[in-house]
Formats: structure tokens, sequence, C-alpha cells
């Protein structure tokens, strides 16, 4: 299909693009690195705590990783005037938006699998009692945070203060998606199973996932042409 | 010419009647009604409170709504309602929060809960504060209506799944609750509908604040046109 | 059918019109120069006929369909102010992709020939990061007519260009008219451009004042049209 094949050629452009400069991808690899070893020292955890705190701590340093990379998706068309050559191109606001965010999905997952090790290295902590689960777990809750990411920064794109704006309007707004990976994160590291009442942030985490993905593409079109 | 008398003349008639009905109500609250067993005369606060919240919701309701149909019909009324709309239910959600707070100090002796209508309000500020934030920093006017009408969308799905979210939550890990119970869970008639008068009077105040700010949207767009024309000539 | 058409385009931006009631018809094959003064609404109008912005009221019709249609979009080039190709990316990379998103059958193929056109074959795998600025120019070119469109809208192509990026568009838009393609471009009061177009244009404070054949007295001074129909 037209509509794939245009997402797959916008991922591929932006994963290249990164990759060779790799600007996004530093920046949000050190910063998730520092902000792990500084909540170390800060709190300096036992292992039941460690236990109790994984899944808000690692999906705060996720989230805030994750806006550096975000951040940069519609703006990097901003050079040159690319993004006007793409919306005059005959692909649609919707098939651009899934390419980028495709592409975002890959770097921010990368940033994650690299800090999930460091995590247990530096935490003391074993996380990988329920690996499957907890990467389809990672995968849904890092394509929530993408998708609003993605669609902000586009809401954004001629915005003087937009690096300074993404944040304050986005992590509100992902909160379901956020407090539903925290639960589950937290759940899946002690080595347990999504069961009973827990399924319930499972679902929300797909209902959300669903619910604005569907949104961001009826409304990508709107936002970047008018 | 006559439009805008009567414009003016229900305006004020409204903000007339809000007024003498909030009054009445406050009779009513601070003389007619008992206090309550376990809380003594402050539970009164939820007569502001409560109404406070709802009133939030019909106007974030309202501005989702105006939202979708100014992107339908590209209206600048549209728009307008939507800012005003939002400004409004930033306000009553102030109210919400605060009146929480001052509750929770005197209960408990902390400022703080995480309760659960408390929580999400406090979310929901943060969302709809962010679209004031968005539409302050775009310069154009068609630009700014479209943009921000598609995050108000965004803002209450956000908060509608927000709401749930918080829920099971605390269904999962209970917390300091802000509520007046009866007997069995169920309040004194006389207190619940003393929440739906206040209620009233609240939605009355909204919609005149609601009125005032729309035509100021509207004076504001005129303005900005005018000044445009001015440096084109 | 007219290759370009508008009907009583008006734009706003919040309730001050940038273009008011504008109305023109180009033949296919035609070349338009627009001429105006900055601000005088060339470039929006350059933007609501790519498809890149709404008109508030009126049409637009380019080939007879809407200019946000994608088969249309797949058959106007667009040159505006930015050159529109990715540092970070390789020329044939660059035109690879341009070429994927338009829907050509060999973009590869496609790619290496009009870099060879534009004299860019050279740097084929250098990045355009490292690239002086008439070889950028050049790529640009090259990526508004990779995929052979029937209509070209260009901003004021010729602003900033070196002589040998202006040689090579002129060349190209002569050749782009022998087949029968038609161009609109924005200018101030260039001879070049004014050398290749067959019709001009005036746009003033949004309205379009003049619209005619481009005569010889034209040519001799730019200037003609701005004082017989400009405001002073």
């Amino acid at each position: 299909m037209r509509f794939l094949r245009q997402c797959l050629t916008i991922a591929v452009k932006d994963l290249r693009s990164e990759l060779r400069s790799k600007e996004a991808i530093n920046a949000s690899l050190s910063f998730a690195l520092v902000i792990l070893l500084l909540f170390s020292f800060a709190f300096d955890p036992t292992a039941e705590h460690t236990r109790e705190i994984s899944g808000g701590l690692l999906w705060l340093v996720f989230a805030f990783a994750g806006a550096l990379i975000l951040n940069r998706s519609f703006s990097r068309e901003l050079t040159n005037d690319c993004l006007e050559a793409l919306i005059a191109a005959p692909i649609s606001g919707s098939a651009l938006f899934l390419g980028k965010a495709l592409a975002n999905m890959l770097l921010l997952l990368a940033v994650e699998m690299i800090c999930l090790p460091v995590f247990g290295v530096f935490y003391n902590a074993r996380w990988t009692g329920q690996f499957p689960t907890l990467l389809s777990v990672t995968v849904l809750a890092t394509w929530g945070l993408t998708v609003i990411g993605t669609m902000f920064s586009a809401l954004t794109v001629n915005l003087r203060l937009r690096e300074l704006m993404l944040p304050a309007l986005v992590y509100p707004m992902m909160i379901p998606a956020l407090m539903a990976a925290m639960q589950l994160t937290t759940l899946l590291i002690a080595g347990e199973p999504i069961a009973g009442e827990q399924l319930v942030w499972l679902r929300l985490l797909i209902g959300f996932d669903i619910i604005f993905t569907a949104l961001a593409l009826a409304l990508a079109e709107t936002v970047l042409v008018g | 010419m006559k439009e805008n008398n009567f414009r003016r003349n229900t305006l004020y008639g409204l903000a007339v009647l809000a007024a003498l009905l909030l009054a009445r109500n406050l009779h009513v609250i601070l003389r007619g009604l008992p206090d309550e067993e376990e809380q003594g005369a402050i539970y009164r606060i939820i007569f502001f409170h409560l109404p406070a919240f709802f009133t939030a919701a019909v106007c974030y309701l309202l501005a989702l709504v105006s939202s979708a149909l100014y992107l339908v019909k590209r209206k600048a009324r549209y728009d307008a309602l939507a800012a005003a709309a939002t400004e409004v239910g930033l306000a009553f959600a102030a109210v919400n929060l605060i009146t929480g707070m001052i509750w929770a100090r005197i209960i408990w002796g902390i400022w703080w809960t995480w309760d659960a209508r408390l929580t999400w309000a406090l979310v929901c500020w943060l969302v709809y504060a962010g679209y004031l934030m968005l539409r302050r920093a775009i310069e154009d006017p068609s630009e700014r209506a479209r943009n921000s009408a598609v995050l108000s969308i965004f803002a209450f799905v956000s908060v509608a799944l927000t709401w749930k979210a918080i829920e099971w939550w605390r269904t999962q890990h209970p917390g300091p609750v802000l509520r007046i119970r009866g007997a069995e869970g169920a309040m004194d008639p006389a207190m619940e509908s003393m929440i739906y008068w206040n209620w009233l009077a609240l939605l009355l105040v909204g919609a005149v604040l609601l009125a005032v700010r729309m035509r100021q949207e509207q004076m504001a767009r005129e303005i900005d046109a005018l000044r445009r024309h001015a440096h084109a000539l | 059918m007219s290759a370009v058409a508008a009907e009583g385009l008006w734009k706003f931006f919040g309730d001050f019109p940038a273009l008011r009631d504008v109305s023109f018809r180009v033949e296919a094959g035609a070349c338009l120069a627009v001429l105006g003064r900055n601000g005088a609404g060339k470039t929006t109008l350059l933007r609501i006929l790519s498809g890149l912005s709404k008109a508030s009221r009126g049409s637009v019709s380019i080939l007879g369909r809407d200019a946000r249609d994608a088969a249309t979009r797949r058959c106007i080039g667009v040159l505006g102010h930015g050159i529109a190709v990715y540092e970070e990316l390789t020329a044939i990379e660059n035109l690879r992709l341009f070429g994927r998103l338009y829907g050509l059958e060999n973009p590869g193929r496609t790619a290496q020939e009009w870099l060879e056109r534009t004299g860019l074959e050279h740097v084929r795998d250098g990045l355009v990061r490292e690239f002086s600025r008439g070889m950028r120019q050049r790529l640009a070119v090259a990526r508004a007519f990779l995929h052979s469109p029937s209509v070209l809208l260009l901003d004021e192509p010729f602003t900033a260009l070196d002589d040998r990026a202006v040689a090579v568009l002129q060349d190209l838009l002569r050749g782009a008219l022998a087949e029968g393609r038609t161009i609109l471009m924005s200018t101030h009061q260039l001879r070049e451009a004014l050398e290749l177009a067959t019709h001009a244009g005036l746009v003033d404070r949004g309205r379009l004042v003049y619209l005619g054949p481009r005569t010889a007295e034209m040519l001799a001074d730019p200037g003609w049209l701005y004082r017989h129909y400009g405001e002073a």
C-alpha cells in the first residue's frame, strides 16, 4: 500500500538522518543515564525500595529522555524549509506523521533498552524475570508517549519557545499512559505476571494507544496544512 | 445597536440573577443547614468545592464541542467560545482546588491529599493551562484557532482517560477522601439539593463570565485586523 | 482547461486580507512572471497554488483539480525560499527520497540522471552539509524538476543564485517550456525571469492589478509595470 510505503520512506529518512548526526540520541541517552545515576545517589534505595519504585523511576527517566527525541521530530524539518517540500509532495499528513512517529519510537526504544541493563547494574535489580511481557509493555507505552509527543512536535513546530513548551504541554497528557506503564513495570520487574486487577492497566495502555493514534492520524493533516 | 442592547441587558439580567441566587444560597448554607456530624462547620465548603468541579467539567466539555465545531466550520466565534470556555473552566477548577486544599487542611491538617477528585482537578488544570500557553505563543489567529482546537480535543480525551486511571489507582491504593457521608454513605437530602442549587448559581456566574470573555476575544480580533491594515497602508 | 486557474481568491490572516479577490488563468505552456513589492502577496499566492496553505475564500485549480489532491501534487514542482534538501543526507539520497515520495518508477535511476543534468554527479555521495551554496541550489532545482512536473511554481527562484546555478535553471526552464510545461514564478524585477516569461502580472497589496502578455517594453525596462499599474 502506498500509505505504508510512504510511512516507511519517511521513517527510514528520519532514522538515517538521526543516525548520521546522532544529536538527539546522544543527548537523550546521556540524559537518561545521568538521571538514573543521580536518582541512585539521591535515594540510595535498598533492594526493597528499588522493587517498589522501579516502574516509577524508569518511566520518569524514559519520559524525560524521550522529550529530547520527540522535540526534534518536526523541528528538524525546519532547516532549509524541508517541511514545506514534504507538505507539497503527494504524501498525506497522516503518512508523514506516522512515519515520524515510527522513527521516534525506534529511537526511544533503543535508549530504553540500553537503560534497562544499566538500571539492573546500578540498582542491583533483576529485571529479566518477565522480560517478554516487559518488552511488550515497554513497546506499548513508548508508542503512547511517541504518538502524543510527535503530534505536539507538529503542533508547536513554528513556535519560538518550542523547547520549553513541549514538555509542559505533553507530560500532563501522558499521565494515563505513564501511570499504567509505571504500575505494570513495577510488577513485571518484581517478576510477577500481570493478572487480576492489574489487567486494567494493560487495558488502559492499549486503549490509550488506540484512541490517540486514531486521533493523531485524523488530525495530522489539519495541523500540518490547515 | 439594538442587538447590542439586548445582549447587554440579558447579561446584566443574568448577572443579577446569579448574584441573588448566590446570596440566597449563602444564607441557607450558613444559617439554614445544620453542622455535619464528623466534620463540624467546615463541611459547608463542599457547596462550593463540588459545584465548582461540575462547572469546570461542563466548561471543558463546552470547549471540546466548540473546538470540534471550529475545525469543521472554521468560524471564528467557535474559537472564541473554546478559548473563553477553557479560561472560565480553569477559574472554576482553581476554586475547586483551593477549596479542596482548605478543606483538607482543616480536616486532616495537611494542605494536600491525593484524593481522586483533587488529583484529577490538578492534572486537568495543568493540561488546560497548557492550552492557554499555546494560544499565547501563536500569533497568527487562524493558526492559533486551528492548533488550539486540536489541542483541546487531545486535552479532553486525555483528562477523560486520566479520570479512569486515577479511579483505578485509588481503588488499588486507597487514600484519604474528601467526602461527606451520612449513615449509609447517603447524604442528607437538604444538603444534596443545596449542592445542586449552588451548582446552578455557579453555572450562571460562569455563563456571564463566558459571554464577557467572548466579547473580549472578538474585539481583540478586530483590533488585530485594524493594526494589520494600518501597517499595510 | 487551464493549467492554473484561480477564482475569487481571498486569504485572511485573522481579519487581515493578504489576498483580495484574485482571479486569473494560465494556459498550458505559458510562463507567467508575477511581480510585486515585498508584502504584496506573491508568496502567499504561490503557497496557496502549491497546496501549502488554504485559501480563505475562492478556489484554485491546477490542471483542473484541487491543489491539495495527491494526483495534482504529483504534477507540481515547487521551489520556495528554502532549498528543501536534507543536510544529513547525501545528494543521491535526497533525490531518491523525493523520487519515492513522488511515486517514481525508478527513483534511483532518475535521481542519477538529474544529478548529471545539474552537474552534481561528482558529489553524488557527498553530504549536503558539505556542499557549497551553489551546489545546494542546483540540488534544490534537481529536486523540483525530478518528477517531471507539468506545472512549476517558483518563488523568487533567481534570487541569491550564483551564475552557474542561474545558467542551469534558465536552461531547465527553457527546456520545460519547450516541452509544453507551465511555469509560474514570482520575481522582483529580474531580467532573467522576464526573459523567459510569456506573460507578466503585478500584485499590489493583495490584488492582481495587471495580467497580460509580457511585452518588449517590460523586458527593456523592468520597472515599467510598477510605474503604470502600481500605486506610488
